[in-house]
């Protein structure tokens, strides 16, 4: 979540990692405490004390086909029934088994949750569940000193350690002394509490995921009724699988609350989140719901034709299950197919989509330049992956907006919108869609692996606030003389006509050949070429954008931190730390990359200094810096990972201070 | 069959009145080289249209690049003049969302079987309410006459000054080892046969391919030759009609058996063997005979080779397979409610 909050809830800079939390309390035990119930059972008298947080960030990290991010996936939902605000970060390899125990085979999620409004998946984990030796190894460096290690003893084998290369035992020699380790057994306790379960020893071992999961939801006092329903819903075909995860949950929920290795249970009360009825929603899942708001608000029958590509996959799926909205899903021979067929029902009359990622725009480019020629809307979906070529296919970047901004032949100018956060790719679905209806135009949606994984707790909208698109279709003559012209244009947005095959009289033929003014007939006329191109530019220079809004509490600010895109949490946590710190600092944001807000100009030129930070190498400072004359700072990195806070606040921090010097200079 | 007799277009509005050849010419200027067999092609068209007896504004023309691609331009029916070999995929997606449509696809031998030949055998395999129109003249003529998929081996051309190199594709048999439920070949120059295969074609529900030899008379002139002229076309051109013996040439001559191996072979009609002629059966349930027929022709002399409909199977529908899914969909989970949707899973409230 994350608006309309009052900053002065988080000045102490809650999205960063000072230490193992923000505040703690700590309190005994009441009985009956109502907040989490032991499975299956009456509300417990907790036996332990209990420490109130304001925060956590937990990290869960096993092998890829450890479940890792079907646990994070539960604990999220507990989570978000419970009322915290958070934040999710899911890290997983491109392979689908990579070798077992091995360092490039780890999977982990993060999870980061509040009382308290919150922007990120969290710098550094305070608590990491490490279900190998590998997972141990690669996730350790982000570990600050004190945080909780639990880790399955089980796994912890001469072998699984000689192939992470670690020398010696680390839960034993030491090294491990600066964190607080659990050692657990989870693979035995597993086995054990699924002894009668008449599963085989492999598949019983299969749920020792659900018992990590129960000792977390114990040690944070999670909702459990949620998980095992979920579980029962699962395996609704295998009662037995059914049964012995749900029996492996609860048996590490009681093993937390009677083991005598954890002496504390932790307590985050629900966030002060603006009324309203939430769920907790993923970028991806947003963005199909927003696709399918739009077909609603507009009338047009929603037609994806999608090839499948991580990170973009999960929208193709999420969009086949929703056939009675009358929403039509083709998966096509090829990228090239899949927009070509969008198009092609856009022609006829859809709401044509289509989704993918960087190597799939690249495909596509030739037929988005068609979509610029016809004047038809259509949206290019691009969820941004590390890049170039196949690059990180898992992992997160920004490095596409060059690309959907000039990687076409000609001059092919095309809008693209861009969500800050998970549920903000709703949001942009209905932006990019009333673009691409009111001018006629493709229209490119930018997010990113980190947004379309991620998770946030999200106020669902009332239907009836949702924007109406009105298709204002053609439908007859536009000219005097009963003549209908495909490109005569609206003369305030420059749109031409959309008229459908099936309504009489306003036959025509549009091609990507450079056409008439008007008439729409081949032409190879230099002037109307000349004109064409322009007109096509204008039309998109002209459309009508929200201005950015500049977040400057004190309106003394100097330096602005500006972003796009995903990027938007870290970098408003890095804003609150630094002004925690006293800093003064301005941040704005943008929606919408072409065309830029009209306020962008005069907004950059009202500070001394702009820092842009970016996961690429300074591709919207490029852009800023062509079309205003400013001294736009890059501040970039391309790790496949989302920005820290405590990284951005030091730039920030760094940047204020130099103009400080300056002035003592 | 519907009462118009094409079944394929049962969900096309007919027209109030009867149409003619006139109500589907544009005011554009025709822009193909004097002489071009395109011209041909597209007077059968025009004059073919009026028979189908749907309303001209709910038919659709979608072309790829190339000569043959100009085509939509001057049909005075919706168009789309669109990029390289992409045709058949933006032809998918408008017939998949619009059965009250019907859609043709224009395209070349470069056009569909170089750089548009995924999108061409998906299209067939899919059987997408699409009717294929491929105009093969054996070259690429906008380009200005460099060697084609189709051209034969060891042609000299611009870009093949010592001769191909490529083994060329034979369209029909590609069409067939693509699954496609219909598949038939006709001649620039033959007005009235091209029309019955349009007619055939136009029936057929799902994707049909009609491959239409075309005389390019700038870069490949005469390639079709052999089959147009009086003195040789009886004997180079084998027509096929469905429940008829296979017979060519002077009198009919000449015929088409299966020999003791399975395979197909020519030869002069006899009393003794004329009850052994091969009787074409373009519904089949088998490619293999409509497969053999297609390679029966000699790939350097082009003598016998077949025209008519090769193959004319009933299989699911695309457009028909998706739609009836929306329907299903609709009927066991009632029409989507999109408040419903987006209030669904886990939630709560914050007061």
């Amino acid at each position: 979540m994350t608006s309309q909050v009052d900053q002065s809830e988080a000045v102490d800079g809650s999205d960063g990692d000072k230490g193992r939390s923000g505040s703690a309390e700590e309190r005994p035990a009441t009985a009956g405490s109502a907040d989490a119930h032991a499975p299956g059972g009456p509300p417990p008298s907790r036996a332990k004390p209990i420490r109130r947080l304001d925060r956590v960030i937990i990290r869960f990290a096993g092998d890829s086909g450890d479940g890792m991010q079907l646990t994070g996936d539960r604990f999220t939902s507990e989570t978000a029934a419970f009322g915290n605000d958070l934040s999710t970060l899911p890290n997983f390899p491109a392979e689908i088994r990579a070798p077992a125990g091995t360092l490039p085979g780890v999977s982990s999620f993060q999870l980061h949750f509040a009382d308290h409004d919150i922007l990120t998946p969290g710098d550094a984990p305070n608590v990491l569940v490490a279900m190998n030796p590998a997972a141990l190894k690669a996730n350790l460096p982000d570990l600050p000193r004190g945080a909780q290690i639990i880790v399955n003893t089980d796994e912890f084998t001469k072998r699984a350690l000689a192939k992470v290369g670690y020398p010696a035992d680390p839960l034993s020699d030491g090294s491990l002394e600066g964190f607080h380790l659990h050692k657990v057994p989870l693979t035995t306790l597993t086995l054990e509490a699924l002894k009668d379960s008449g599963l085989a020893r492999k598949d019983a071992e299969r749920a020792k995921n659900m018992f990590a999961l129960g000792l977390l939801s114990w040690m944070y006092h999670r909702p459990t009724h949620g998980t095992e329903s979920f579980l029962r819903g699962k395996f609704a075909k295998k009662p037995q699988i059914a049964e012995a995860n749900i029996s492996a949950f609860r048996a590490g929920w009681n093993f937390g609350e009677t083991t005598e290795s954890f002496a504390v249970s932790y307590e985050v009360p629900p966030a002060r989140l603006p009324a309203g009825r939430y769920r907790n929603i993923s970028g991806n899942l947003a963005l199909s719901y927003g696709l399918i708001a739009a077909s609603q608000r507009s009338g047009l029958p929603l037609y994806l034709g999608s090839y499948p590509i991580t990170p973009a996959s999960d929208i193709l799926h999420e969009l086949s299950r929703h056939k009675n909205f009358g929403v039509r899903t083709f998966q096509a021979e090829d990228e090239i197919a899949g927009i070509g067929a969008a198009l092609g029902a856009s022609f006829g009359g859809a709401l044509g989509v289509t989704t993918t990622s960087g190597p799939g725009v690249a495909l596509k480019s030739e037929t988005i330049g068609l979509a610029v020629s016809l004047e038809l809307p259509l949206l290019i979906v691009d969820i941004q992956r590390g890049g170039p070529s196949t690059g990180l296919p898992t992992k997160t970047e920004q490095a596409d907006l060059l690309q959907a901004m000039f990687g076409r032949n000609g001059e092919a100018p095309v809008p693209i919108v861009a969500p800050a956060t998970p549920a903000e790719c709703f949001d942009a679905a209905l932006e990019a869609a009333r673009i691409a209806v009111a001018y006629r135009t493709p229209v490119f949606l930018l997010s990113d692996g980190y947004l379309a994984n991620g998770s946030e707790p999200w106020r669902i909208p009332e239907v009836d606030e949702l924007p109406e698109i009105d298709p204002k279709f053609a439908t007859g003559p536009n000219r005097e003389d009963g003549a209908f012209w495909p490109y005569l244009r609206d003369p305030h947005t420059l749109a031409r006509p959309w008229a459908l095959p099936g309504t009489p009289g306003l036959e025509h033929r549009i091609g990507g050949i450079e056409k008439q003014d008007g008439t729409g007939n081949i032409s190879y006329d230099p002037a109307n070429h000349d004109f064409m191109v322009r007109t096509r530019q204008a039309k998109v220079d002209g459309i009508t954008v929200k201005p950015v809004e500049v977040d400057d509490p004190t309106g003394d600010a100097r330096v602005l931190v500006l972003g796009w895109g995903s990027t938007y949490g870290p970098i408003t946590a890095a804003v609150r730390r630094v002004r925690a710190d006293g800093g003064e600092i301005a941040q704005a944001h943008l929606r919408n990359l072409n065309p830029f807000p009209a306020n962008l100009g005069s907004v950059l030129r009202s500070y001394e200094k702009v820092v842009v930070p970016e996961m690429n190498l300074g591709q919207l400072a490029l852009l800023l810096r062509a079309k205003y004359l400013v001294d736009a700072e890059p501040y970039n990195q391309v790790r496949g990972l989302p920005f820290k806070a405590a990284q951005l606040a030091d730039v920030l921090s760094a940047a204020i201070g130099t103009l400080d010097e300056e002035d003592h200079r | 069959m519907s009462e118009n007799g094409f079944p394929s277009l049962r969900l096309v509005p007919k027209a109030e009145a009867p149409l003619s050849t006139r109500d589907f010419k544009t005011d554009q200027e025709v822009r193909w080289c004097p002489g071009c067999g395109d011209y041909a092609i597209l007077a059968a068209v025009q004059s073919f249209m009026p028979e189908l007896g749907i309303k001209r504004e709910n038919t659709v023309f979608v072309s790829g690049i190339g000569c043959s691609s100009r085509f939509p331009y001057y049909m005075n029916t919706y168009g789309v003049h669109s990029i390289h070999g992409r045709a058949p995929a933006i032809a998918t997606g408008l017939a998949s969302s619009r059965r009250d449509l019907s859609v043709w696809v224009v395209t070349g031998d470069g056009d569909a079987l170089s750089i548009g030949g995924n999108h061409l055998i998906h299209a067939l395999r899919r059987n997408v309410n699409l009717k294929i129109l491929l105009f093969n003249n054996r070259i690429y003529g906008l380009t200005k006459g460099q060697y084609s998929p189709t051209s034969e081996l060891g042609k000299i051309t611009k870009s093949t000054p010592m001769g191909s190199l490529d083994a060329p594709f034979n369209p029909l048999s590609l069409a067939i080892g693509a699954e496609a439920s219909f598949v038939a070949r006709s001649i620039d120059s033959d007005r009235q046969h091209l029309q019955s295969v349009l007619r055939a074609a136009a029936r057929h529900e799902g994707t049909a391919l009609v491959e239409i030899y075309q005389n390019c008379n700038i870069f490949n002139d005469g390639a079709f030759e052999v089959l147009k002229e009086p003195g040789t076309r009886d004997e180079a051109l084998i027509r096929l009609e469905h429940g008829q013996p296979i017979r060519f040439g002077a009198e009919g001559g000449s015929g088409v058996f299966r020999g003791p191996d399975g395979e197909l072979f020519t030869a002069p009609v006899t009393p003794d063997n004329e009850a052994r002629l091969l009787v074409h059966d373009a519904h089949a349930a088998s490619p293999a005979t409509a497969f053999a027929l297609s390679r029966i022709a000699d790939a350097d002399t082009l003598h016998h080779t077949p025209i008519g409909v090769l193959r004319d199977v009933e299989r699911p529908v695309y457009d028909q397979l998706m739609e009836s899914q929306l329907a299903t969909a609709a009927a066991h989970r009632g029409p989507g409610d999109l408040a419903t949707l987006l209030a669904g899973g886990d939630t709560w409230t914050v007061d």
